[in-house]
């Protein structure tokens, strides 16, 4: 299999969901000739044209609330909002009206669409407005799914389920995971909403994390190996729903968790699952549940403040000796 | 432009059913039978009439909170109206909408919005749909003076103009946004002169006329429906009642109500017909059919089951 990068897992499930439905378009800022902010659209508004890759004014809440209205109306959608900060411009509109309609309206309406925006710290500097992480604050919201890949296998077989998927999808993608490269199929696939998946078996230890937080997870369970340490690692994939089976499953065998995300730690994904394997597996835990996560605090610009305020790759490794 | 008297009858009785459907709907209210709050939209009748007449089946609307009228006009079933307004099952919203979210998806309405503006990009999505796929139907996207100050009227107006969507900016300017004054939020004399930094037309016009409203609507849909691009029509108007049934209006004078319900215009277009010899009985005959279906419909909602709770989480998503 060949190996590509997640932006271009993510770019062919736009280009093949787009060849396979003429319904499907892309509406966002600068997304056209010159390709998106980050380029993951580049190359599409050569192939399908000014009306399959619409540039829009800048003007998030109006982008996501015309999306809406097209969807409705036979069109389905997909959004690129630059960073996931301004997508807090169209919360109206993914909140109020895209979540809720379908059920307000006593199911007259489906809105099949997707609004995705990549989150995290990754690039250097980025800052307070630029780097946050808010896939909790959609994940409260009834009405909408969640997903967040982890690499271009699961990004580009979650896009596809989302572009098919007949509800308001929030796909976050993750700065620092574009450049990641991996093993791709070339036929079509899909990888399921709502389904967590076990990254890695383990024994010891039960971590449970998703997007760039998997990769940083993976790799720190290299390093355990060597100190004789067996990690599980859950990706959850989808935090709305959230699948918490394959948790509950891993937390019986090994008794203890560690919750690990890039976003603040207050009112976090972790605090959900700590709260969930309390009420379905609490006499299976040996120790407390631990939770890695960022300070609450905004991103600083400064670098040695930035890298003080996000999740330290070490502290995962902290997390897990302190329940062993 | 030239009327059948058919065409003017049922201008008149389409008015007349809003004008109907909303003092029922007030005596229901009083009963303590509609939960929450209903935004009646006696006085502005004519706008709904005159706007929805130049609408085909496949056009699309959006409303607002005040949307009762648009709804009717637009074609929806009065039952399920006031089945909706008590939260029966029957409703259009299966009672999960109430006054403030009602939509019927038949008869192409998208909805009462809680949010106000809430349905102009929804609106301008739905005509973009049109264009994308060639489908020549147009969206009437009804607003008050007060959304205006949102953002989504900018951004919405924005964007139909620079794609040319076909997409008509209904503006009813009720005057008041809840207790303030458009002297005091709107700083242009007419709301339609925003028009012009879209470089798209703006037209004011009486609303409580249904001629001039009518004749204003047909001009601009059918230029939509051209593909010439959207346009905004600024309906001055007036609210009889508060912004909801039974707020205390402490922002202006009995006087004031008094006088604007002299230019009534339901009343206003009877004194019309009569001045060109209408026919009284079929007047009269209008009025009666028009009470008998609200009886009617009154009793539908009354007499309909309420959802089964346990159907709670039904439609929160689609398969």
């Amino acid at each position: 299999m060949r190996n590509i990068s997640y932006l271009d897992a993510i770019k062919e499930a736009m280009r093949e969901e787009m060849l396979r439905d003429p319904n499907v378009f892309l509406l966002g800022e600068d997304i056209g000739r010159h390709g998106g902010a980050f380029g993951v659209t580049r190359g599409l508004f050569d192939q399908f044209g000014p009306e399959r890759v619409i540039d829009t004014p800048i003007a998030e809440g109006t982008i996501v609330s015309c999306a809406i209205g097209a969807a409705i109306s036979g069109m389905r959608p997909v959004v690129e909002i630059m960073f996931i900060d301004f997508s807090t411009l169209a919360m109206d509109q993914i909140a109020n009206q895209a979540a809720k309609m379908r059920h307000m309206l006593g199911g007259q309406v489906t809105i099949p669409m997707v609004v995705r925006f990549p989150e995290g710290s990754g690039y250097k500097g980025t800052a307070a407005q630029h780097s946050q992480c808010l896939e909790a604050w959609y994940a409260h919201i009834p009405g909408l799914k969640v997903v967040l890949p982890s690499n271009p296998y699961n990004a580009k077989g979650l896009f596809k389920a989302a572009v098919r998927d007949n509800n308001p999808v929030i796909f976050i993608e993750q700065k620092s995971l574009y450049g990641l490269k991996g093993p791709v199929p070339e036929e079509d696939y899909i990888v399921p909403i709502g389904k967590s998946q076990v990254a890695r078996e383990g024994s010891d230890v039960t971590i449970v994390t998703y997007s760039y937080m998997t990769k940083v997870a993976l790799e720190m369970a290299e390093k355990l190996v060597k100190e004789n340490i067996s990690v599980e690692i859950i990706d959850l994939l989808s935090v709305k729903p959230l699948d918490i089976d394959p948790v509950i499953n891993s937390v019986k065998k090994t008794g203890r968790l560690v919750i690990a995300h890039e976003a603040c730690k207050t009112c976090g994904i972790g605090a959900e699952i700590s709260a969930l394997v309390n009420e379905l597996a609490f006499e299976y835990l040996d120790a407390p549940i631990q939770r890695v996560a960022a300070l609450d605090v905004p991103i600083p610009f400064n670098y040695p403040e930035e890298r003080a305020a996000i999740v330290n790759e070490a502290e995962i490794i902290e997390a897990v000796k302190r329940i062993l | 432009m030239k009327y059948s008297e058919n065409d003017l009858l049922r201008f008149y009785s389409e008015m007349l059913r809003i004008r109907r459907f909303e003092e029922e709907a007030i005596v229901l209210w009083d009963a303590n039978m509609i939960k929450g709050s209903i935004h009646p939209y006696l006085g502005q009748e004519a706008i709904a009439v005159g706007v929805c007449r130049e609408l085909q089946k496949e056009d699309y609307i959006v409303s607002t909170h005040r949307g009762h009228g648009h709804s009717l006009a637009k074609g929806a079933d009065s039952g399920k109206m006031f089945a909706e307004l008590l939260g029966k099952a029957t409703g259009c919203c299966r009672g999960r909408g109430g006054s403030m979210h009602i939509a019927d998806a038949g008869t192409r309405n998208l909805g009462a919005n809680g949010l106000v503006a809430g349905g102009l990009g929804i609106g301008t999505g739905a005509a973009l749909t049109s264009k994308l796929k060639k489908l020549g139907y147009v969206v009437a996207a009804f607003f008050g003076e007060g959304a205006t100050g949102q953002g989504m009227f900018h951004e919405s107006v924005n964007m139909a103009a620079i794609w040319k969507l076909p997409i008509v900016f209904i503006c009813e300017n009720n005057r008041y946004s809840v207790s303030t004054d458009c002297s005091y939020s709107v700083p242009v004399k007419d709301v339609a002169q925003r028009a012009e930094a879209y470089g798209i037309p703006g037209i004011t016009i009486d609303g409580n006329d249904i001629l001039a409203v009518h004749e204003a609507a047909k001009e601009y849909i059918d230029r939509a429906r051209k593909g010439e691009g959207p346009a905004l029509i600024e309906c001055k108007t007036y609210r009889w009642e508060g912004h909801y049934h039974g707020e205390p209006q402490v922002y202006r004078t009995k006087a004031e109500v008094e006088e604007w319900k002299l230019k009534c215009p339901i009343l206003r277009f009877e004194n019309y017909l009569k001045d060109n010899k209408a026919d009284s009985s079929k007047l009269a005959k209008i009025k009666e059919d028009v009470q008998e279906e609200m009886k009617s419909a009154v009793r539908f909602a009354k007499e309909s089951p309420d959802p089964v709770p346990e159907t709670v989480m039904d439609f929160l998503y689609a398969d």
